[in-house]
């Protein structure tokens, strides 16, 4: 059974068409991923999905319940750990926990029970009564993740799981994530701008670009679709014509220029065997070169390659 | 029944955060001591122009710093509901089936409550500096009550204005000026005799002068318990009123997400 199926959402705030059309389907115990840059649209799916926005148009089904019409049933389904985490911060992390699990009607012994659960899950059983305001980022946000379970819920959106966290408190989040969905038999939602988590963590995962998912598979699917090496040729000068034209001509059809003016980046099938020739053929016309590389396929060229533009610069742009 | 549970939940998380920072109520409690100790001093020869029903005008002063300290801490009862939306409380508990109304009701109620617990203190104090309640218990009660009920009604409106606005500044902006003129516009600390006629037939229509002379009516001599109980009827409609402007708010900010 699929525990989340999107279909065609759209949702404008304002001027900015937030979603458009974005179509997925998560089927149970997947981790699914949805990567894309800053201000994409991940969160806004997510909104929807958690029945906090309405959309303008589409349907999503989120744990056999209409997201937009059976809001009550699907909250009950669902665990949600938004990007800022609304934790009472004067509050300890059991009294939060408490307060969450009553909200859903727990009954007290059984809450009792499954706040220490989790709370050794985390990490967190030593921190459990002392107030947030004194967690460091990480603990916070296990806080979080911990708040999303606390009722078991079938289904957990994580958005932005990782942001704001050190590299190493990163790691360890993605091995707890990992091993959540393993014990609790979850399915897992998570939106990331990081194409590492991505890749690291989703079984599956949607490229969402400007509120449309531009293409979907398990990373090493989507890598495979892109034959070849990436040469990355950042010119010296400014002659990014003169150099397109030149490597047309050995066969190296540029796929895009970056953000910064001055680097191409052609898609060969060898990257290697290429390499002397664009050089070769580059320092013949007399144009100076300033570095190159060669990239096996990587989650960015694909996001280059479906959308024509380069993830980094989007989401610095955003 | 959802509702109220889950209400009862959201008061025991800010009683409990309020009690953590005890410091808290002892600031909250600074202003109506300032008003009861110096102004009420500075000023106890004002009732030889007349019209006060007492001589003694920490008497006919102490039941009205009662009203307007729940009144003046109900202004800016928004801010929490700011504060909660800033933090993403609020957000988080919308997607969890914990009753929306709750979420409201909890901020109405924790202020009303803030104001009847601060509203025995100032009796206390006031029964030390010789005040009598002349009807006995049931006008501490009614005192109280009066508590509640203005601050409730004026909480409603702060938490909807929060809600439409969600900017701290605007909350604040909007209590400055609704404070200062509704309590000159009110008996709070003159006799309604002594007021020019066209502030007179104003206060009237002021909510806080209801509360004023409900809670007032209890301490002195002759209390009109039919007046008395007109002013809580008044009271108690502007807080259904206000709290459900603050529920439809609610909703203007949630589809607003």
């Amino acid at each position: 059974m699929d525990a989340i199926v999107v279909d065609g959402l759209r949702k404008r705030y304002g001027d900015v068409q937030a979603l458009d059309g974005a179509t997925f389907t998560v089927p149970e115990g997947e981790i699914f991923g949805l990567l894309g840059p800053n201000g994409a649209g991940k969160s806004t799916a997510v909104r929807v999905l958690v029945t906090l926005t309405q959309p303008d148009a589409g349907a999503a089904t989120v744990a056999g319940h209409d997201a937009i019409r059976e809001g009550g049933a699907v909250r009950r389904a669902i665990g949600y750990v938004p990007q800022e985490s609304g934790v009472d911060r004067r509050a300890t992390g059991r009294e939060n926990l408490q307060l969450q699990g009553r909200v859903y009607g727990m009954k007290r012994s059984d809450l009792r029970r499954r706040i220490d659960e989790l709370l050794e899950i985390v990490g967190l059983s030593d921190a459990a009564e002392r107030t947030v305001d004194g967690y460091s980022g990480g603990m916070r946000r296990r806080l979080d993740i911990a708040l999303g379970l606390v009722h078991r819920p079938r289904v957990l959106f994580l958005d932005e799981p990782t942001t704001g966290l050190d590299p190493e408190a990163r790691v360890s989040m993605w091995e707890e994530v990992g091993r959540l969905a393993a014990q609790e038999s979850l399915t897992i939602l998570l939106t990331t701008h990081y194409l590492e988590e991505a890749d690291e963590l989703a079984d599956r995962l949607a490229i969402v670009s400007r509120g449309k998912v531009v293409a979907e598979g398990t990373p090493n699917e989507l890598k495979s679709r892109l034959s070849g090496d990436a040469v990355h040729v950042e010119l010296a000068d400014g002659r990014v014509e003169d150099a397109r034209r030149i490597l047309e001509h050995v066969e190296a059809p540029v796929e895009t220029t970056l953000a910064d003016g001055r680097t191409l980046i052609s898609r060969v099938p060898d990257g290697g065997q290429a390499l002397p020739t664009i050089l070769a053929a580059l320092s013949t016309e007399g144009i100076p070169v300033a570095s190159v590389s060669v990239n096996r396929p990587r989650l960015d060229d694909v996001y280059l390659h479906y959308t024509g533009r380069d993830f980094a610069t989007e989401d610095r742009g955003a | 029944m959802k509702t109220l549970r889950d209400t009862w939940y959201m008061i025991g998380r800010q009683a409990r955060n309020l009690l953590r920072e005890p410091i808290w109520i002892v600031i909250l409690l600074v202003q109506p001591m300032v008003w009861l100790l110096l102004y009420g001093q500075l000023f106890k020869n004002v009732t030889r122009l007349g019209g006060f029903g007492t001589t003694s005008y920490i008497t006919f002063l102490a039941p009205a710093i009662v009203v307007m300290n729940a009144f003046f801490s109900a202004s800016w009862s928004g801010m929490s509901m700011v504060f909660d939306i800033e933090r993403k409380f609020v957000e988080r508990f919308l997607a969890t089936p914990a009753s929306r109304l709750s979420l409201v009701l909890s901020q109405i109620v924790r202020s009303a409550l803030t104001a009847a617990i601060q509203g025995v203190i100032i009796l206390i104090v006031a029964a030390a500096l010789g005040v009598r309640v002349h009807a006995g218990l049931a006008g501490w009660i009614v005192i109280l009550l009066v508590a509640v009920l203005v601050n409730a009604a004026f909480a409603g409106f702060s938490q909807g204005i929060a809600l439409l606005v969600r900017r701290e500044s605007t909350v604040i902006a909007l209590a400055n000026f609704i404070t200062l003129p509704l309590l000159f516009l009110s008996s709070t600390l003159l006799a309604q005799a002594q007021m020019p006629h066209w502030m007179r037939v104003l206060s009237d229509f002021n909510p806080v002068n209801w509360g004023v002379r409900a809670s007032r009516g209890v301490v002195l001599p002759g209390t009109d318990w039919g007046a008395v109980g007109a002013h809580l009827g008044y009271l108690f409609a502007l807080s259904v009123v206000t709290a459900a402007f603050a529920n439809w708010t609610f909703r203007v900010y949630k589809r607003s997400l």
